[in-house]
């Protein structure tokens, strides 16, 4: 039982490291309606840039609140540069960008901050373990941080007029461009918003997986499986299908089907419930009239 | 099986070639020079290896100021390949058809080698003393014209299982491995050493892939098998974090860990220095930085050595010393060769090194090879991590 409890909490914590990142992922895809493959690498980057200044003497807080907004303006900047150009290109010019991007991103990482694994401090504290070890501080912490983040884009969405022209900027952008939205503005304030999210998550995950430039190439894979199961388009989708494909990937290789298949029971779950139900468990099935 | 034939044909070809007497046989050699090839990363991901190739280059630049080897100068071809497998096979065959060495000397990196593993042997050119712990190298039947230097993998597991039969008899044992060849040298090394006794020490095995985020669920199931005393084949990330959860999830087996995870800096600090303390690992060399090597004569030599000819290289740095006691390795053999300096007798010389004992390498560690055993190192000694460095302890292990 005890062991049960423990595999169960490591995955819950492995799983909201999916979820920081699934949200990185929502948030482009309800903006521009693209999803991101260089979200990883970007965030990445983000984390080095806070442990740059960490070890440059700035406070922990101060260093996240620089990154993030130095990530949001690197975030809207990208969009204005790369992507504005290809607005009128097929959605397959764009994916060859973002492509192009992630293997950029992790080389230029490499090549500035070289490939040696770093340490990356965890704001919550070291300390001992908490719940009879099944919790560290951090993963409570960051768990935390995840459902702020969650709760912040779900009323940025739902509650907010800059949201709610945001979603219609991506959803139907003729329109939208006809009622007053604009459209261009919107398209980088998401790309903004992302890059921000995305950094936040990179400096919640560095502290468990450690800083190196390929650190988000496996969490990733996770992130996007947690964000289809959940619903692309739903922020509570994406935070509870991370977790989930962390404690299904945890439990599975535990007790099912051992280390060597975890990966790929995982994925196939997600592939029957995608079957039963296309748009995610929390998705909405969405129908544009053309 | 088409595999096999294949590679015992091969075999086969080559010692036939072997006992064929050497005359025309002299590429890369005139009476003045032999020609040495070398592919190592000094751009890329891994270009921190590069010092590799610096301390070799160095290290002939000595023997030609000293008057060469049997009158001739060592011309010492080095060529960057970006750790990239792709560019490994395009410099070589430059190397060998066009540059014509003699022999290709330390290459570097398993994948790197591997590449050029069937090439080499097809083509009868020497792989001497690559730079990889993998176990294959050392296959004088299958791949006669390769051999590897350091202790492999394999090697090292041996003496894990060695150190685990005479401490810790009739504990439980654990072993978690990357699901990979460099994981599964360290089963099988297990498996040659406890034999038929392997079950039942080892109780609980694990894997985990490359690619997982966390190993954190391993662990956990670790724990949970009441193992008292853990192996790890892990790289710096994996190992570092197999240590942070062990930790604080409060299990405390005695652990072995994978040299390849030993630095300090790549595992031991991310985990955490004082999460660490009595985690178990091996070393052959001297480390450059350890006291009490300050004042050894073997490392003086190598002190010397770099402030001539690598005034600016990093004294710290256990990349230079391995170059230098590899490169020493290389000298010996092409002495004994004498004025045959035939691709078969390179080889023949490179599989009789008796007992060669390199100033860099630790007391009781030394370089040797038989025409059946192409492991040239086979002796570590267990050192222990206590919180600031690491420390050596008990007596060397010797794997065969």
């Amino acid at each position: 039982m005890d062991a049960f409890l423990h595999q169960l909490f490591s995955g819950i914590a492995t799983g909201g490291i999916y979820a920081s990142v699934a949200l990185a992922l929502v948030m482009i895809y309800q903006a521009t309606h693209h999803v991101n493959f260089a979200q990883g690498e970007m965030a990445m980057l983000s984390t080095y840039v806070a442990l740059t200044l960490i070890q440059a003497g700035v406070p922990y807080w101060i260093a996240f609140v620089l990154t993030v907004g130095a990530s949001m303006i690197v975030g809207i900047g990208i969009q204005w540069l790369v992507l504005r150009p290809l607005e009128k290109a097929p959605v397959l010019a764009s994916v060859g960008v973002f492509i192009g991007m992630l293997l950029m991103f992790n080389s230029v990482a490499g090549w500035i901050f070289s490939y040696t694994l770093k340490p990356f401090p965890s704001p919550f504290g070291e300390g001992p373990p908490m719940l009879n070890g099944l919790f560290s501080r951090h993963e409570l912490g960051s768990t935390g941080v995840t459902l702020l983040v969650l709760t912040a884009v779900w009323a940025f969405f739902r509650f907010t007029r800059l949201g709610l022209a945001m979603r219609a900027a991506a959803f139907n952008p003729i329109s939208s461009r006809l009622v007053g939205v604009p459209v261009a503005k919107m398209l980088a304030l998401g790309w903004g918003l992302a890059a921000g999210i995305g950094a936040v998550a990179g400096m919640m995950v560095a502290p468990v997986v450690f800083l190196d430039p390929n650190m988000m190439a496996g969490v990733l894979l996770y992130a996007f499986a947690g964000a289809l199961l959940g619903g692309i388009t739903n922020p509570l989708g994406a935070v509870v299908g991370g977790l989930l494909v962390g404690v299904i990937e945890n439990l599975g290789g535990a007790y099912v089907v051992g280390t060597e298949l975890k990966l790929s029971m995982a994925l196939v779950i997600i592939v029957v419930v995608l079957v039963v139900k296309p748009s995610g468990l929390f998705g909405k099935t969405l129908a544009s009239r053309v | 099986m088409k595999r096999r034939t294949v590679l015992t044909g091969l075999g086969g070809i080559a010692a036939s070639a072997m006992v064929r007497p050497a005359a025309a046989a002299t590429v890369g050699v005139t009476k003045t020079e032999i020609k040495i090839g070398n592919t190592i990363p000094y751009s890329g991901n891994a270009s921190s290896y590069g010092v590799i190739g610096k301390a070799d280059a160095a290290y002939f630049q000595m023997i030609n100021d000293q008057g060469g080897i049997n009158g001739r100068k060592i011309n010492f071809i080095t060529l960057d390949d970006g750790y990239a497998p792709a560019k490994t096979v395009e410099q070589v065959r430059r190397l060998v058809e066009q540059d014509e060495v003699a022999l290709l000397f330390n290459s570097l990196g398993t994948a790197n080698n591997t590449a050029i593993h069937k090439y080499m042997n097809t083509k009868k050119v020497p792989q001497l003393f690559v730079s990889t712990g993998a176990d294959k190298w050392g296959d004088p039947k299958g791949f006669p014209w390769t051999m590897g230097w350091q202790p492999s993998y394999r090697t090292e597991a041996q003496i894990y299982a060695k150190a685990i039969l005479e401490n810790y008899a009739g504990k439980k044992c654990a072993l978690i491995y990357q699901n990979d060849d460099f994981g599964k040298d360290y089963l099988g090394g297990l498996q040659d050493a406890l034999g038929k006794d392997f079950e039942k020490h080892f109780t609980k095995l694990i894997t985990y892939e490359a690619t997982d985020p966390t190993v954190d669920s391993q662990v956990v199931a670790l724990k949970d098998s009441g193992a008292e005393v853990m192996v790890s084949a892990a790289i710096p990330k994996f190992s570092a974090q197999i240590i942070r959860k062990a930790y604080d999830i409060g299990w405390k087996p005695v652990h072995y860990m994978s040299n390849v995870s030993a630095s300090v800096g790549a595992t031991i600090n991310p985990a955490g220095p004082e999460k660490a303390v009595g985690v178990i690992t091996s070393a052959y060399q001297k480390d450059p930085t350890d006291p009490e090597w300050a004042n050894d004569p073997g490392m003086n030599e190598w002190r010397a050595f770099m402030k001539k000819y690598i005034p600016d290289g990093d004294l710290a740095d256990g990349g230079y010393s391995f170059g230098f006691g590899v490169s020493m390795t290389m000298v010996q053999v092409l002495k004994q060769c004498g004025d045959d300096l035939s691709r078969e007798n390179i080889m023949k010389q490179a599989a009789n090194i008796k007992r060669l004992d390199v100033p860099v390498l630790l007391p009781g560690v030394y370089v040797s090879t038989t025409p059946d055993n192409f492991h040239p190192i086979r002796q570590m000694q267990l050192t222990r991590w206590t919180g600031k460095t690491y420390e050596r302890f008990g007596k060397v292990i010797d794997a065969t």
